[in-house]
């Protein structure tokens, strides 16, 4: 069984919905991306299942759980982490607090979890006392996904974690991404840059106007003649 | 005028000012960079904490004894009071609760007037010389006032840099819905800053009145050198206040050099809108504003 199953979730924020019958699955250990013209809902799906909207049909179930309609400080701590796209780092904190707050419900000795972070992103190492604010664009989102992934999360869901980003960068979250998926962390992820997504996820998922229009693993995807003439630029 | 002389009838003073300025504008600044609005009871939470140490000194403590009871008694009110007013009005515009805020310090005060009446008061009577360090002239309240300030200041800026719960408070600060995602339960924040806001309330009022006199008005005619002492410094900054409240302490006492010294008070009022005009975040570059 996958580890999360979205089922023809309908929703939104006030009283429009912007999902009509959204359907997604990740599975453990998979790297899961969604892409789709603006407006299509692909955030919106995402922050469904972290709890951020109205849900007003279909379900969400995680690791064997309904979790449709919990509120997000309760979805954190079943494992589920979310990092926003833009905001997503406590600009004051130094790069070491942000991992400490990321923490902020774990007990007990925590310093696995630092080694693992700063294993992971060893550029941080030299940083830890930088406030985040300080940091490039690159490294304040390595910072956001590390604040993340300090609760040990069993999925991870990234909003556009390259927005903004040089394509260097864009390459370093990239590989980061299948580091941590490495690790043991099932990702799904919302990219603009649908080209460069679909050529490194497991799995993609083409919405349009907050429905399913395709799905398949990234190379079948790409391949896709119709969804190359939606989006990709031919 | 020997400069000596210019030290310890303006500058210490000042400075003794400036620093009871400060512990109020700390507190101020707590409640705009966490809680995010403006909080005009603020003054006379101070005086409801001076008042109070007056009771405790009345029953026959000794002033500096009385301060920590005082500061914790303050610190409940405070809890209360966002309870029954502010947290009432939380999802609604920001303005409603500054409003709200204004209408407890009419009642805070009116609660000191009628316990303890609108005649002036002191802890201690009397006349206190001062004694000579390296030539500077310090009373013993002002010394411990200024001890106490740095005390306040220090175990603060600890708190906030090293503790759990200080951590929370700045990581709320800084970004109310990312602490939320990560676990920051926003009730237990609030009721850690107004008890920590409370007690600086009070010690604030307190030093106010071991250094000159207690009266119902007190906390309310510093509130404005207190607010343009967050502001001057950056609001949302512990040092920024610090700095701040120094500043328009030492403006006050140095304005008497070109004011006549019942216009002390509009020397506050000028820096603020003089900060405002030049440097609307404050010295230290303020993060909320």
């Amino acid at each position: 069984m996958a580890l999360l199953e979205m089922k023809d979730v309908r929703g939104g924020y006030g009283d429009a919905d912007i999902l009509h019958g959204v359907s997604m699955t990740v599975g453990e250990r998979e790297i899961v991306v969604i892409v789709g013209p603006n407006g299509a809902g692909k955030s919106t799906a995402m922050k469904s299942v972290f709890g951020l909207l109205t849900i007003r049909g279909g379900n969400i179930v995680f690791d064997g759980e309904d979790i449709t309609g919990w509120a997000p400080d309760r979805i954190v701590q079943r494992g589920i982490c979310y990092v926003p796209q833009v905001d997503n780092v406590f600009r004051e904190m130094t790069v070491h607090e942000n991992f400490e707050m990321g923490a902020f419900l774990r007990r007990g000795d925590l310093a696995a979890a630092y080694d693992r972070i700063y294993g992971l992103f060893p550029d941080l190492k030299a940083k830890r006392r930088n406030l985040a604010g300080d940091l490039s664009g690159g490294q304040r989102q390595m910072v956001a996904m590390g604040r993340a992934l300090m609760l040990d999360p069993k999925l991870l869901l990234l909003d556009e974690p390259t927005a903004g980003l040089s394509p260097k960068y864009m390459e370093q979250i990239f590989q980061i991404t299948r580091d941590v998926r490495d690790a043991g962390v099932s990702i799904l992820l919302v990219e603009q840059h649908a080209k460069q997504a679909l050529a490194f996820c497991d799995r993609g998922y083409v919405l349009a106007t907050g429905a399913n229009r395709h799905e398949g693993s990234g190379q079948a995807l790409l391949a896709d003649r119709e969804v190359a003439e939606m989006f990709l630029g031919g | 005028m020997s400069f000596m002389d210019f030290l310890n009838f303006h500058i210490v003073p000042g400075v003794v000012l400036g620093s009871i300025y400060a512990v109020g504008a700390i507190g101020i600044t707590l409640v705009f960079g966490i809680l995010r609005f403006s909080h005009f009871a603020h003054g006379d939470m101070a005086t409801l904490g001076a008042f109070v140490a007056l009771a405790l000194v009345t029953a026959g403590l000794t002033p500096w004894a009385a301060l920590p009871i005082a500061m914790a008694a303050v610190a409940v009110v405070a809890i209360v009071v966002d309870k029954l007013f502010y947290d009432y009005l939380k999802a609604r515009p920001k303005i409603m609760t500054v409003m709200a805020s204004l209408g407890v310090a009419l009642m805070l005060r009116a609660v000191v007037q009628v316990v303890f009446g609108v005649d002036p008061r002191t802890y201690a009577s009397g006349i206190v010389r001062p004694d000579e360090y390296f030539g500077i002239l310090l009373r013993d309240r002002e010394l411990y006032t200024l001890a106490a300030v740095v005390a306040i200041v220090i175990g603060l800026t600890l708190f906030l840099r090293h503790s759990r719960w200080g951590k929370a408070m700045r990581a709320m600060s800084d970004n109310p819905d990312l602490a939320r995602l990560s676990g920051v339960d926003n009730r237990k924040v609030t009721m850690l800053t107004w008890a920590i806001v409370g007690a600086l309330c009070a010690a604030s009022g307190f030093m106010l009145g071991i250094n000159n006199e207690l009266h119902s008005m007190m906390g309310w005619q510093v509130l404005l050198p207190m607010f343009a002492a967050a502001i001057l410094g950056g609001v949302g900054r512990v040092e920024g206040a610090v700095l701040g409240g120094l500043i328009v302490g030492i403006a006050e006492e140095l304005s008497i050099f070109i004011l006549p010294a019942q216009y002390k008070a509009a020397t506050a009022f000028a820096l603020l809108l003089l900060i405002l005009l030049v440097r609307p975040r404050g010295l230290l570059n303020g993060k909320v504003l």
